[in-house]
């Protein structure tokens, strides 16, 4: 690569960010660029390189010259060039560059006309390609995190507890199907989206839970977020997608009061409300109102509005319960599953108490899932059965998946006061 | 174009309602509907129906004697019924069809592309 075609660093920037900001900044953009190049170059590995090659020279002069004016059109410059450097290299290479000028003619940088315009339909396509239903749930979420989140092979493997070269293994089947299935990179036809939407749904809001249940990998809350807003910002008619963003953002304000001082859980009642991020709330809450507007009320939006009548209470006390049973019961109309039933019959217990909702909960066939037999120890406790309560919660200690929650249920649940598991901390 | 493979299975043990003289007419009559659309597209390559596996034989050579046994694989569990060879643009194409073909038949289909029938550069995504 001649090295005029890298855009020179601003003169007025200040020189010397360190490493770690360029890999910030860097993961931050690359998703954008790894995305517009998929689309010029037709290959997911050759993109990744380029992509990553860019990085390299990132860190080599981004610390001296300073952060360019426009990083993302930067290293989508810089990447592109060493793709086609790397092209010319090769026999095959020389063909593909050949086809690509063929159908990019006149334009003397390869087929890459805009940078701007139909760079964010480019990261749309690369999140439906990632979140394709003939990939695997597992395979979905790690190409989304690599691809789209910018996140080092290395990283997605710790964010899952699984080792690298797993990851690295799963990584590849992926884009080895992607390549010989000829997955699809675009946005799907109207009539598929519902169904196409849903995996890439799920899959943001699994990187978020992810994040949740792991405070040592800030990473994935925070990308999730990302990931739901540039999808919120390319999908404005769909209302599932501001729902989950407003469902995640509303999770989100709660965060710092999750947890206690010695890492145990902090459920709803037990939180302190003062540290709940109030922009965070404002925004989740406004998104709220724009959804009940357009009144097309999907799971994410209900339970976005779940959230965002908990956020309007003070305090525990205040909250409105009778609002949250009804909320609870247009989700199960939409959403009948027993865990759904679950979270109503726990807000039952709050409106009608523990009687009422000891009934609902007896009904359901959830042995072995940890949150059934936190509410039901929490419902036997305040039903003043205490030994029964008492067996329950060792139950759901022996079940829950991290050492916050097992710490919350050990000290059986809420101490002192009757105790409250909640779904929704 | 891409060239795939869509494929039904019989699966070992597995009970199934026999159709009625009616319900299989009807059956071919969709299929045959499918066929035509899918001739009428250019996506149609080839198609058939095989035997039951009981028919099969199986041949190995080893040290340059074949050894022929009757029957399918014995260890699979679950036996090739019918396919569909087609061309499709992509992915979702090929699934578009083989959604058709289930409803039609009422069984599951898998999709899986040939190997080197893909025409287009770097192939894929």
């Amino acid at each position: 690569m001649s090295p005029a075609a890298v855009p020179e660093g601003d003169l007025d920037a200040p020189a010397g960010i360190d490493p770690a900001q360029v890999g910030r900044i860097f993961r931050e953009q690359s998703g954008r660029s790894v995305a517009a190049l998929i689309r010029v170059l037709g290959d997911i590995d050759l993109a990744e390189d380029a992509v990553q090659d860019a990085f390299a020279v990132a860190l080599r002069r981004w610390p001296t010259d300073g952060l360019p004016p426009n990083p993302g059109g930067w290293i989508t410059t810089t990447a592109r060039n060493r793709a086609i450097d790397r092209l010319r290299r090769e026999s095959r290479g020389r063909e593909l560059l050949a086809e690509l000028a063929l159908l990019a003619p006149g334009d003397e940088e390869v087929g890459m006309t805009e940078e701007e315009g139909p760079v964010d339909d480019d990261r749309l396509r690369l999140i439906f390609t990632c979140c394709h239903p003939a990939l695997s749930g597992e395979a979905q979420v790690a190409l989304t995190l690599r691809l789209l989140g910018g996140l080092s092979t290395e990283e997605v493997a710790r964010a899952f507890l699984v080792a690298e070269p797993t990851m690295a293994k799963r990584l590849v089947r992926a884009k080895n199907k992607i390549k010989a299935a000829r997955i699809p990179y675009r946005v799907p036809a109207d009539h598929d989206l519902p169904s196409r939407l849903a995996p890439v749904l799920a899959v943001i809001y699994l990187i978020y839970n992810a994040g949740l249940a792991r405070p040592e990998e800030p990473l994935l809350c925070a990308e999730a977020i990302r990931l739901a807003r540039i999808l919120s910002a390319l999908m404005r008619d769909e209302p599932e997608v501001a729902g989950l963003l407003a469902l995640l953002l509303l999770t989100e304000s709660r965060r710092p009061a999750r947890l206690r001082a010695n890492g145990s859980l902090a459920v709803l009642a037990e939180q302190d409300r003062a540290l709940w991020d109030r922009p965070l709330i404002d925004e989740g809450q406004a998104i709220v109102r724009r959804c009940l507007r357009r009144n097309h009320p999907g799971p994410y939006q209900l339970q976005a509005a779940i959230n965002a009548v908990h956020a309007d209470a003070t305090t525990f006390e205040e909250t409105d319960w009778q609002q949250i049973v009804a909320l609870y019961d247009r989700l199960l109309e939409l959403a009948p599953t027993p865990v759904v039933a679950l979270n109503r019959a726990i807000a039952v217990g709050e409106l009608d108490g523990p009687v009422a909702a000891f009934e609902l909960v007896a009904e359901l066939d959830l042995e072995g899932y940890q949150p059934f037999h936190a509410a039901r120890a929490d419902l036997l406790q305040r039903l003043g059965r205490a030994e029964e309560a008492a067996r329950e919660y060792e139950l759901a200690a022996a079940l829950a998946p991290t050492e916050a929650e097992r710490e919350f249920l050990r000290r059986g649940g809420r101490a002192g006061r009757r105790s409250r598991p909640s779904a929704a901390s | 174009m891409t060239r795939y493979l869509l494929s039904t299975h019989t699966v070992e043990g597995e009970q199934r309602e026999p159709m009625s003289e009616e319900q299989m007419r009807e059956t071919y009559q969709r299929l045959a509907t499918i066929e035509q659309e899918m001739s009428a597209s250019g996506a149609w390559v080839f198609s058939a129906r095989l035997h039951e596996p009981e028919t099969a034989t199986v041949v190995r050579v080893a040290g340059g004697d074949a050894l022929t046994t009757d029957g399918p694989f014995a260890e699979s569990k679950e036996h090739l019924a019918g396919f569909y060879m087609i061309d499709a643009q992509d992915l979702d194409a090929a699934l578009g069809w083989a959604a058709k073909v289930s409803e039609a038949i009422g069984r599951p289909i898998e999709v899986r592309p040939f190997a080197g029938f893909t025409d287009e550069p770097g192939g894929g995504a």
